[in-house]
């Protein structure tokens, strides 16, 4: 439980950061590459390296290449949908969450063999 | 200039739009931890990649937006969804140096120490989106192909 405290401190701590320094910036498309920031991911591997070791961590790192790739379309489907059909933002980016997570898991699927 | 640095977006936010932030960071922090406890560190690294936080900027954007336009009396509600869609594109370009970060931690944690892979992935991870986001703000891609298409059309008449 500690533990969980920790991460969400940090975690929380590290997304402010980077959503901060994105609040300053301007366009909005090089505002918005903060959005892909490594603030979680930052925040989780520090941790992971302290506390389970650097092997743990790298095989995160791994997975993390394939939620990349299922972010990357997540933002390609959501910015299309966005700027051609101007619907509210908040139900589009909630149940494109979805889209993600097929994505990230059915690459994990295929990719890594699980 | 192609790029500035503006404190109208800090004075916008709101107190709770902080905490909301603070609270999905701290979310997806502490719930990526759990999947990996659960079901694997295979599993649960993907999840240092999920989108929580670009759903919450996007819509924060969206927000301001609208706000900025209605106090100069325009009709804000569409002008805030295209700034969301924005958003959203930069975070697609961000996501190749989101990939980039990722395969230099894979590759040279297990050897090297953290206190240097981490501090040199997030460098490299705005070395590449930068560039990224460089190129498609001078319509590179296009010119790309438009070039492509033209050598092509010369070699196919030669």
């Amino acid at each position: 439980m500690k533990e969980l405290i920790v991460r969400f401190l940090i975690g929380g701590f590290a997304v402010s950061m980077f959503s901060t320094i994105s609040d300053l910036l301007k366009p909005k498309t090089f505002a918005g590459l903060f959005g892909a920031a490594p603030s979680v991911a930052l925040a989780s591997l520090g941790l992971t390296v302290l506390m389970q070791g650097t092997a743990t961590a790298a095989t995160e790192a791994r997975s993390m290449i394939l939620g990349a790739v299922a972010l990357f379309i997540y933002a390609s489907v959501m910015s299309r949908v966005m700027l051609r059909f101007r619907p509210p933002a908040l139900p589009v980016f909630l149940s494109g969450l979805l889209l993600w997570l097929a994505v990230a898991v059915g690459l994990w699927y295929v990719v890594l063999g699980v | 200039m192609l790029v500035s640095v503006s404190t109208s977006g800090l004075k916008r936010a709101k107190w709770y739009e902080y905490v909301i932030r603070f609270s999905l960071g701290g979310l997806v922090t502490a719930g990526a931890a759990l999947l990996a406890k659960k079901f694997g560190p295979e599993f649960g690294g993907l999840f240092l990649a999920f989108p929580a936080i670009l759903a919450a900027s996007a819509t924060l954007v969206e927000k301001h937006e609208r706000e900025r336009k209605q106090e100069k009396g325009i009709h804000g509600r569409y002008r805030g969804r295209f700034a969301a869609g924005a958003d959203a594109a930069g975070a697609a370009m961000g996501s190749f140096g989101l990939m980039a970060f990722a395969v230099l931690v894979w590759k040279f944690l297990p050897n090297h120490s953290a206190w240097i892979v981490l501090p040199s992935a997030t460098l490299l991870w705005a070395l590449v989106s930068g560039p990224v986001w460089w190129a498609w703000k001078r319509d590179c891609p296009y010119r790309l192909k438009l070039a492509l298409l033209r050598s092509s059309a010369n070699q196919s008449r030669g």
